[in-house]
């Protein structure tokens, strides 16, 4: 481990750091010059707010559905998946750069292959962060009660779900190398996790067995918790489990990710 | 004497995973190279020689499995990121992103190699004028020709003044008018003291771009030299003659001829060495005519590499690489 004040240790973190952030730029940029998946992203999420949202206004009295209005429970879900989907595609765009040479191109310079992997899923963060105000924004006419402190902290945790599946969709990315390929993996994956996180529909009207699945998500967790911050209950301990569980597995993703970026060339 | 190479590999192997249950590709299987600095060294070879991934090899994309490379006085194993600073890499894919301007591109380029913002502006500006992109700099370059995005591409790779550039394939695909604007440019970075190692399958390229050549198949150099040198190994001239079904007879009568170096049968075709192919002509036609043979089609002319290559694989390079 470097040591501190090791002025090598010091001149490679300030560069990773200069290094992610140009990339953040550029990746960004780009984004928004072309932004057809920015706004496919989030016409999804708000489809399901005005055309399937007004159906659990019903459901809501059922026995069983968590505390707080309709719109309370659904739209973090919503948020979730709008995170889910942002980050779980990325790696397509990261197909169609590999192909033109462009990460080749800056593998054989002396960039940190950390920030590679960082600037981009940063960019990728920002605009799910994006997408996540327009669907709190339109759905306080709905009847979506809000409170700052909680959202803000709920948007953290968006942020996190980015930091955690950006990196495997790159990773995917570089082993697959083909959108054809990445396809049906990241399905296959997305899927499962978006229904087992009891987005649509609360988990607990599931069946015990299903409830049990579901707890090995970390995606369920971050639901739970996200639904206990936008009605202020800041005691729920799904807060705190979500949190860490998202944490640790960013980390591990992003050194995966970084892993694989040091080594995509092979 | 000549100074310290830019390029030197010993032993340089490198094998893949192939289909099924331990089976190992090689790719390249075990290359010697030396390249002086200031040249344009050429890499020739058919598609699958092992051309591009030796050139992987030394641009630090690829550790080798085996030997070792220097490329600009360091290790590529050992010190890829000081080998790095010291080169520029264009790959075949290219390496511009369509939807990013050509001076995005060029300052993106010179800003992760460590120049500010200021700089790697001008540096851009600079480029964008040498390689007569200035009008285009601002459009992105899915809009720009092929030669024209061939020519950025390089000029990305040249951003941070390489002392060397690698080029894989940089004229495939292109017309014969942007291939001979990317030859001049070529030159001028190697007038411009950059030594330029580039990979092709053009006979033509290798001829009249290359002041050097190293001619690869399966894996491995075959010959080394400049192409005046190696054709220079074929003395004389070649006159190929097709037969029908009597190769092998041909070829026994003519071997036995004062005026023929060499005499081999090359892909159904009879090729013989001769000094002076316009005198030896008229002798082979009537040797043939005297026994009853009758030639289908003749053809007489001065050795070209593709001859060397097909001296030394036993194949000719115009088949393998189409």
């Amino acid at each position: 481990m470097p040591l501190r004040g090791d002025a090598a240790a010091w001149e490679k973190a300030v560069r990773t750091i200069r290094d992610t952030w140009l990339i953040f730029d550029r990746s960004l940029t780009l984004s928004l010059r072309n932004p057809v998946w920015v706004i496919m992203g989030i016409l999804q999420p708000i489809l399901y707010l005005l055309l399937f949202g007004p159906l659990l206004t019903n459901i809501a009295r059922m026995p069983g559905f968590p505390p707080g209005g309709a719109f309370n429970v659904f739209v973090p879900g919503l948020l979730v998946m709008t995170a889910l989907f942002g980050s779980a595609f990325v790696g397509f765009g990261l197909c169609d750069e590999m192909r033109e040479g462009v990460v080749e191109r800056m593998t054989v310079t002396p960039m940190s292959r950390v920030a590679m992997l960082v600037g981009r899923s940063l960019r990728d963060v920002v605009l799910l962060l994006g997408q996540g105000l327009i669907l709190v924004v339109l759905a306080i006419p709905f009847g979506l009660e809000i409170n700052l402190g909680g959202v803000a902290v709920a948007f953290a945790m968006l942020a996190v779900i980015g930091l955690m599946m950006a990196p495997v969709s790159y990773t995917l990315a570089l082993v697959l190398k083909s959108e054809d390929s990445l396809a049906p993996v990241v399905n296959g994956l997305a899927l499962p996790l978006l229904l087992l996180s009891g987005v649509m529909l609360p988990m607990s009207l599931a069946p015990d067995w299903l409830q049990t699945v579901a707890k090995f998500n970390p995606l369920f967790h971050a639901v739970s918790a996200i639904r206990a911050l936008f009605n202020a209950n800041y005691g729920d301990s799904e807060i705190v489990v979500g949190l860490v569980l998202l944490f640790v597995l960013a980390f591990a993703t992003i050194a995966l990710g970084a892993r694989s970026f040091s080594r995509s060339a092979e | 004497m000549s100074p310290e190479p830019i390029i030197e590999t010993t032993g340089l192997r490198r094998t893949f995973k192939g289909r099924g249950k331990g089976a190992e590709v090689e790719a390249v299987a075990g290359v010697d190279l030396r390249v002086e600095a200031g040249d344009i060294f050429g890499f020739l070879g058919p598609n699958g020689a092992g051309k591009t991934t030796t050139l992987r090899i030394l641009a630090t994309l690829l550790p080798p499995t085996a030997g070792t490379a220097c490329v600009a006085g360091f290790d590529v194993a050992k010190h890829p990121n000081e080998v790095r600073k010291r080169i520029g890499y264009v790959a075949q894919a290219g390496g511009s992103y369509r939807e990013a301007t050509g001076r995005e591109e060029l300052v993106i380029q010179g800003r992760l190699f460590g120049m500010s913002k200021a700089d790697a502006g001008k540096r851009a500006v600079e480029i964008l004028d040498a390689l007569e992109l200035a009008d285009a700099a601002d459009r992105t370059c899915g809009t720009y020709s092929g030669g024209m995005r061939r020519r950025l591409n390089i000029g990305i790779g040249m951003v941070h003044r390489p002392a060397m550039l690698f080029l894989d394939e940089p004229t495939t695909g292109l017309d014969p008018q942007a291939r001979a604007r990317m030859w001049d440019e070529i030159r001028k970075l190697r007038d411009g003291g950059t030594t330029v190692f580039l990979t092709t399958h053009y006979l033509e390229e290798a001829d009249a771009l290359c002041d050097r050549l190293a001619i690869i198949d399966h894996g491995r150099i075959v010959a080394e030299g400049s192409p005046t040198e190696l054709k220079r190994e074929i003395a004389g001239d070649v006159i190929t003659i097709g037969v029908n079904g009597h190769a092998d007879q041909v070829v026994k009568l003519m071997a036995g001829q004062p005026f023929v170096r060499e005499a081999g049968l090359e892909d159904g075709l009879v090729r013989l060495y001769v000094d002076k192919g316009e005198e030896a002509v008229p002798s082979v036609l009537r040797l043939l005519d005297g026994h009853g043979l009758a030639p289908s089609t003749m053809d007489l002319h001065r050795p070209s590499l593709d001859d060397v290559f097909l001296k030394k694989t036993g194949r000719s390079l115009r088949e393998t690489a189409a």
